[in-house]
């Protein structure tokens, strides 16, 4: 937990401070330092244009940073919203909402994001978007679960005798108990958006070059595999930190927030 | 319940495929200054894109109940379903491959680390896991790419076959398959590893305090058999719906190792087709993929069936 809020505390602050730290213009291109292994000046190396890899990879923790949150604030937008009405009304509406969720999980996900991304323009936009449409699943079962289980409590009955109407009982008096299942998905959704916008990018149908990312960087790497290792090990070593710290976070979160969880 | 799942998958595909802004033609005649207005219309014509979207999946859902797949939009207008027979077998051995190792290796170790809570064996392997799930696939393919095939120079890098393969004897052949694909099924099983011994360890916790453990415990048995045989078959029950869940990954996943490994497999097809906006390639390989997953599922059940008397006798 703390370290893993540590870690996400650190690249946030790093985000936000991208053109106070990056030692260099992530776009500078300077060809007569192209490929330079990791020196004094580059620490970690320059890459096939001579950019400076760390400040490129510092800029990228921006990129990284707001798909993750935006696509998994999507997510549980759609997520929170169907798991609700299809938990409190059941019947047929919870019928069809599930069965389209076990469309959606059968689903080779990925293919499916390749697929659209590559008929919209790879814009950062659409990437955070279509992750997020792709990602709800999980989080509709929390909260239907949850759902089921509390629209059934005095509380709720008391609040319905007094007339609420069900939109104020579903998101005063039971969505609030669903918020720690959320807030975990959530930390757990940051963390798996990121790395599926690392693939796309290093597929090359993310985010665009020159705008760096972790991604991208490692395109490259794969393309000068056979001489440039350090343009292959360091943006995939920040992608394995930054997820490493999300899940230790949502773990964290989880222990602390619903006890009866912790193993 | 398996037909309109199917007809779920394809409609949305289809109709997100269709009202995505621009068109196959677009592609083949943009480059081309003596491509007329017209001529677009005719190209559309032919590839029957110039029909409402509704009607165009009902010819497209008409041909697939023949068993036709259609005809690929690219230069070598082969059938799709010969596109796609002849590079299936690849994928589906690598994902059988890999989902046998995810079994071989992370059942044994979430099945000790279950047993031997707390040990250092646990705790290494907590975090090996841990890590596990947070590695981006692509990036290992690369370490291991640069660390084995440049840096050691065992293993070939990518493609299925060497150049010489055609001179090797029989068993070299084999042999230079099998190194071919050491480096992509490692990849690819990696992913589910950590999932799975997670969830064993997980499962095999919650069995081991059972009564009939201690029962079990209590008639005297030794401890290999208490574990061996009346724990584990209930642990692995649950793990068998998981290892159906993880078919679509492996599909999924496919796309991005057989990209790297430069592997003439499905996913691999795909991402040409996606590029090449080839959408009868694209609709085979989604209708595919979404079969096999359905499958891998409906094994799963039947498999939980057998393990589970329970199943059986309702």
């Amino acid at each position: 937990m703390l370290a893993g809020s540590g870690l996400v505390a650190l690249l946030l602050v790093i985000s936000i401070l991208a053109p106070w730290l990056a030692p260099y213009d992530p776009g500078q291109i300077d060809l007569n330092n192209v490929l330079a292994s990791p020196s004094m000046e580059h620490w970690f190396g320059t890459d096939q244009l001579g950019r400076d890899v760390l400040s490129r990879m510092i800029w990228g923790a921006r990129i990284s940073l707001k798909v993750g949150f935006v696509a998994t604030g999507v997510a549980i937008l759609i997520g929170t919203v169907l798991g609700a009405i299809s938990g409190y009304y059941g019947g047929w509406v919870d019928a069809v909402i599930m069965r389209f969720v076990d469309i959606m999980l059968c689903f080779p996900t990925f293919f499916l994001i390749l697929a659209v991304i590559a008929f919209l323009k790879p814009s950062i936009w659409n990437i955070m978007i279509i992750i997020g449409l792709t990602g709800w699943m999980g989080v509709t079962r929390l909260v239907r679960a949850d759902f089921i289980s509390l629209k059934e409590r005095d509380y709720i009955h008391a609040a319905k005798a007094i007339g609420a109407s069900d939109a104020r009982i579903i998101f005063l008096h039971i969505l609030p108990n669903s918020m720690a299942s959320i807030l975990v998905a959530a930390t757990l959704g940051i963390a798996g958006a990121i790395l599926t916008e690392s693939a796309l990018s290093f597929l090359g149908i993310g985010v665009q070059p020159p705008t760096p990312s972790w991604g991208n960087i490692l395109t490259a790497g794969k393309d000068n595999i056979d001489i440039a290792w350090w343009l292959s090990l360091y943006p995939g070593l920040a992608i394995l930190v930054t997820v490493v710290g999300y899940n230790l976070l949502g773990e964290g979160i989880r222990d602390i927030l619903d006890p009866r969880l912790k193993k | 319940m398996m037909i309109p799942l199917l007809l779920g998958i394809t409609i949305i595909c289809f109709f997100v495929m269709h009202l995505a802004p621009g068109s196959p033609t677009d592609l083949q005649t943009e480059m081309n200054p003596k491509a007329s207005a017209e001529m677009k219309e005719r190209l559309r014509a032919l590839y029957e894109l110039d029909k409402p979207v509704h009607i165009q999946y009902l010819s497209w859902l008409k041909k697939i109940s023949r068993g036709d797949l259609g005809t690929s939009f690219s230069t070598d207008r082969r059938p799709v379903a010969e596109k796609i027979m002849e590079r299936l077998p690849v994928t589906i051995l690598i994902s059988l491959l890999s989902l046998f190792i995810v079994i071989a290796v992370a059942v044994p170790i979430g099945v000790l680390s279950a047993v031997h809570k707390d040990s250092l064996f646990d705790k290494v392997t907590a975090v090996i896991v841990f890590i596990g799930f947070a590695v981006p696939t692509f990036w290992l393919a690369l370490l291991l790419m640069i660390f084995f095939g440049i840096h050691l120079g065992w293993l070939p890098v990518s493609g299925l076959r060497s150049l010489n393969y055609e001179y090797l004897g029989f068993w070299e052949q084999w042999v230079d398959l099998l190194k071919h694909l050491i480096l992509p099924v490692f990849v690819s099983a990696f992913g589910g590893l950590a999932g799975l011994s997670r969830y064993m360890r997980a499962n095999m916790l919650e069995v081991i305090r059972q009564d009939y453990i201690m029962t079990a415990r209590a008639k005297g048995l030794s401890e290999r058999n208490v574990i061996y045989k009346h724990a584990l078959r209930n642990a692995l029950l649950p793990a068998i719906t998981i290892l159906g869940l993880a078919i679509p990954g492996l599909i999924g996943g496919s796309v991005i190792f057989e990209t790297i490994f430069a592997i003439p497999g499905m996913g691999q097809l795909f991402y040409m087709s996606v590029m090449a906006r080839d959408y009868p390639t694209i609709m085979g390989i989604l209708l595919i993929g979404a079969i096999l997953t359905l499958v891998g599922n409906l094994i799963a059940d039947v498999s939980y069936a057998v393990a589970d008397p329970r199943i059986r006798m309702s």
